[in-house]
């Protein structure tokens, strides 16, 4: 079948207004084959009714009235395109005042971040932003694409400039894999096609890159945990006995035989099948959603964590975290909030923050008492239940919760655990 | 089907299916009352399986819920029965004819079935009590669905707010709810088109016969092949004929319609699908070519 062996990427673009990053998407949709001829004709059609004398790709994403309205993107929209051997999911997330909440929204799920910059301009305060929210956020894979080469005579000078100051800014930050494309998002230089403009460039071209980037290696493997989500009890005659821990593995691999412990409880036992739907399988790894099965009669509900006997998360009422403020009203100590932390719910206390990170220069700024909205800072926080906790920086998925305002249902708040 | 890898990895495919089973599981864990909106059509079909899979042995543990226009494509409703019946799932359907009976929505001759199932689908979701609607939606079939969340807040009016939607970060998502809202749940948003028909082919899973090529009297309107129908009378110039078609989306059948084509078997049905040049909607649905924003405008009243 057509697209059953393929391989997945989800990447999420950051940019701002004027450098190009509709086009580029645009470009990526159009190259790949991925825009139909009824969009194509209905951006069209609304370019030409708007007076424009070009074809305004951004129209493609721009998807909702007001945006089109106001020429403006509001929110993270989701954009699709495959190649023979991978499939994209595309988080485009506006470069807007309301930039860091949408772009740690986007980049929480990415498995690399595409921050584009406008050649002429060099690196701006808000690329640098753009790199340190997608290290924060752990993006495993960072591409700089140098956009607008066309207006700069496909200068080499000038990308080299931007290549090392931009590598030396990425020293001190959390960036294991960078690349950095000299592109014209307009015209198509080594955005699929490599270009003829650049011969002193020798790298891949944007679609190479992405095609081929190596995604598989960056889960955990190593430190088993299953948080169990769901207990599955048919209760039918045919499966009377049925007791299976149904859940998404988020780290390390399981299999029959294992010795495991249950948390908060701290009762052991061995994992005795695995099933996937109506089969069983002799191991399962992250992100595969399956159904663990324990030898023991243990007590296991929704929240519980499975681990290994010799290698589990710690339970923690203290929570050491960074935290993305998303809403106007500050976040302040005393307040308290509802958190959501793999498939187990609580409430929180905040303590104390202790200080607010400034994302331009990385100045850690200890006077403050509270956060703004998208103001990242560092927070402790006391929980009324345990959370089986993991660094943010060694397991994406427990490592990270969700702050929701009690009264209005809102998720306020993205925390990323320290340690 | 699913193996495992010497290096780990799962194909896009499993990631995908990974991902619905996780959201499933989810909402049942965490929501009171969840339905799950089954129309008969290829993407509720999977969204089917995906449930199935997610509580398997136990059964689905909610019921679903068809919106019936009151003109369906019988062989939909056909395959429809056969799901309900296999699974052992318990079927609520609300109809768009008992809404007008009961002066619910108003059929004025002039507003389409399908903009009349809006206020029948409210109503349904009202009247039971459902807290969570899980609906087939994919972000590649339109624009404004490529802009909503896996979890779509309605307000207790069933209005979504384009503008004011919940961030949603990682895998956590956020079931809050106050009295009288709900929560539209799309597990397959990142679905595409051709993910869909892989997954069918994959799985060999049962579907409505229109989706293949076969003969149909059809006439022309507004470009598009739609099917003879006591529901449908022909206007002026309009003349049916018999022709060789399939359908790539179902709907209500007087504004869905169908594509020339011989694709008599899935494989070739993915062959077709992989070159086509025209989106599904807009190749076939009469409802999304109102205005410009008209899928975002019905989704603002309370559309799936």
């Amino acid at each position: 079948m057509a697209g059953t062996n393929m391989d997945l990427l989800r990447f999420a673009t950051a940019g701002s207004v004027d450098d190009g990053k509709s086009t580029l998407i645009g470009r990526l949709l159009l190259d790949s084959k991925s825009i139909f001829e009824d969009q194509l004709e209905a951006v069209e059609a609304t370019s030409e009714a708007k007076g424009y004398d070009y074809t305004d790709l951004a129209l493609l994403t721009d998807g909702l009235r007001s945006e089109r309205e106001q020429g403006i993107t509001i929110d993270v929209a989701y954009r699709y395109f495959a190649t023979p051997n991978r499939k994209f999911i595309i988080a485009d997330t506006p470069g807007h005042v309301q930039y860091t909440r949408n772009m740690v929204t986007g980049a929480s799920t990415a498995d690399l971040g595409l921050v584009l910059v406008d050649a002429r301009q060099g690196l701006t305060e808000q690329s640098r932003r753009h790199a340190v929210i997608l290290s924060l956020l752990r993006v495993p894979h960072l591409v700089l694409a140098v956009n607008k080469m066309d207006l700069v005579d496909f200068d080499q000078t000038i990308y080299e400039n931007i290549y090392r100051e931009f590598t030396q800014f990425a020293t001190k930050l959390n960036v294991p894999d960078l690349e950095v494309i000299p592109i014209s998002a307009l015209q198509g230089d080594n955005v699929v096609t490599r270009s003829e403009n650049m011969p002193w460039y020798s790298g891949p071209t944007l679609m190479h890159h992405l095609e081929h980037v190596h995604v598989a290696s960056d889960r955990d493997l190593i430190d088993a945990r299953f948080p169990v989500q769901y207990v599955v009890r048919p209760k039918s005659d045919e499966f009377h006995d049925y007791r299976g821990y149904a859940g998404q593995v988020a780290g390390g691999v399981l299999k029959p035989g294992d010795e495991v412990v249950v948390l908060p409880s701290g009762m052991t036992s061995k994992i005795s099948k695995i099933d996937l739907f109506d089969k069983e399988i002799p191991e399962a790894f992250p992100p595969m959603s399956v159904t663990v099965h324990l030898e023991d009669d243990v007590d296991v509900s929704r929240g519980d964590m499975i681990a290994r006997v010799k290698n589990a998360p710690v339970p923690s009422q203290d929570i050491d975290a960074m935290i993305c403020w998303m809403t106007t009203s500050p976040l302040q100590p005393r307040q308290k909030l509802a958190i959501k932390h793999t498939t187990r719910t609580g409430r929180a206390l905040v303590k104390d923050i202790q200080y607010r990170l400034d994302v331009n220069t990385l100045h850690r700024d200890q006077a403050t008492n509270e956060l703004g909205v998208n103001e990242i800072g560092r927070v402790t926080l006391r929980t009324t239940v345990p959370l089986l906790c993991d660094p943010y920086s060694k397991n994406r998925t427990t490592g990270s919760f969700i702050l929701i305002d009690e009264a209005t249902g809102v998720t306020v708040g993205a925390g990323m655990i320290n340690g | 089907m699913t193996q495992t890898h010497s290096d780990y990895r799962l194909s896009q495919l499993d990631q995908l299916e990974a991902e619905s089973i996780h959201i499933f599981r989810e909402v049942a864990a965490e929501f009171e009352k969840p339905v799950l909106m089954f129309s008969g059509g290829k993407d509720s079909i999977v969204m089917m399986r995906l449930a199935e899979k997610a509580f398997y042995p136990a059964k689905i543990p909610f019921p679903v819920l068809q919106v019936d226009t009151g003109y369906d494509f019988p062989e939909v409703l056909a395959t429809r029965d056969n799901w309900v019946d296999r699974l052992g799932v318990k079927l609520i359907v609300a109809s768009v004819e008992q809404a007008i009976k009961d002066g619910i929505v108003v059929d004025d001759g002039k507003t389409s079935r399908n903009r009349l199932q809006i206020g029948t689908l409210l109503n349904a979701i009202e009247e039971n009590g459902f807290t969570a609607a899980f609906g087939g939606g994919r972000r590649d079939e339109e624009k404004a669905r490529a802009k909503e969340r896996v979890y779509s807040h309605r307000d207790e009016f069933g209005q979504w707010d384009p503008k004011n939607q919940r961030p949603e970060l990682w895998s956590l998502y956020n079931g809050r709810l106050h009295e009288g809202e709900h929560m539209r749940i799309f597990p397959i948003s990142n679905w595409t088109e051709l993910d869909i028909w892989d997954y069918i082919g994959r799985e060999g899973i049962e579907i409505p016969s229109i989706y293949f090529s076969h003969q149909r009297r059809v006439f022309q309107r507004d470009g598009m092949l739609l099917s003879e129908s006591e529901h449908n009378p022909l206007r002026d110039g309009e003349v049916a004929e018999e022709r060789t078609v399939r359908f790539r989306t179902v709907g209500d059948l007087t504004l869905t319609g169908c594509v020339e084509s011989t694709a008599s078997t899935i494989p070739e049905i993915i062959e077709e699908v992989a070159v086509a040049r025209v989106t599904e909607r807009g190749a076939t649905r009469g409802d999304d070519r109102f205005s410009e924003a008209a899928m975002e405008d019905r989704k603002k009243e309370g559309y799936f």
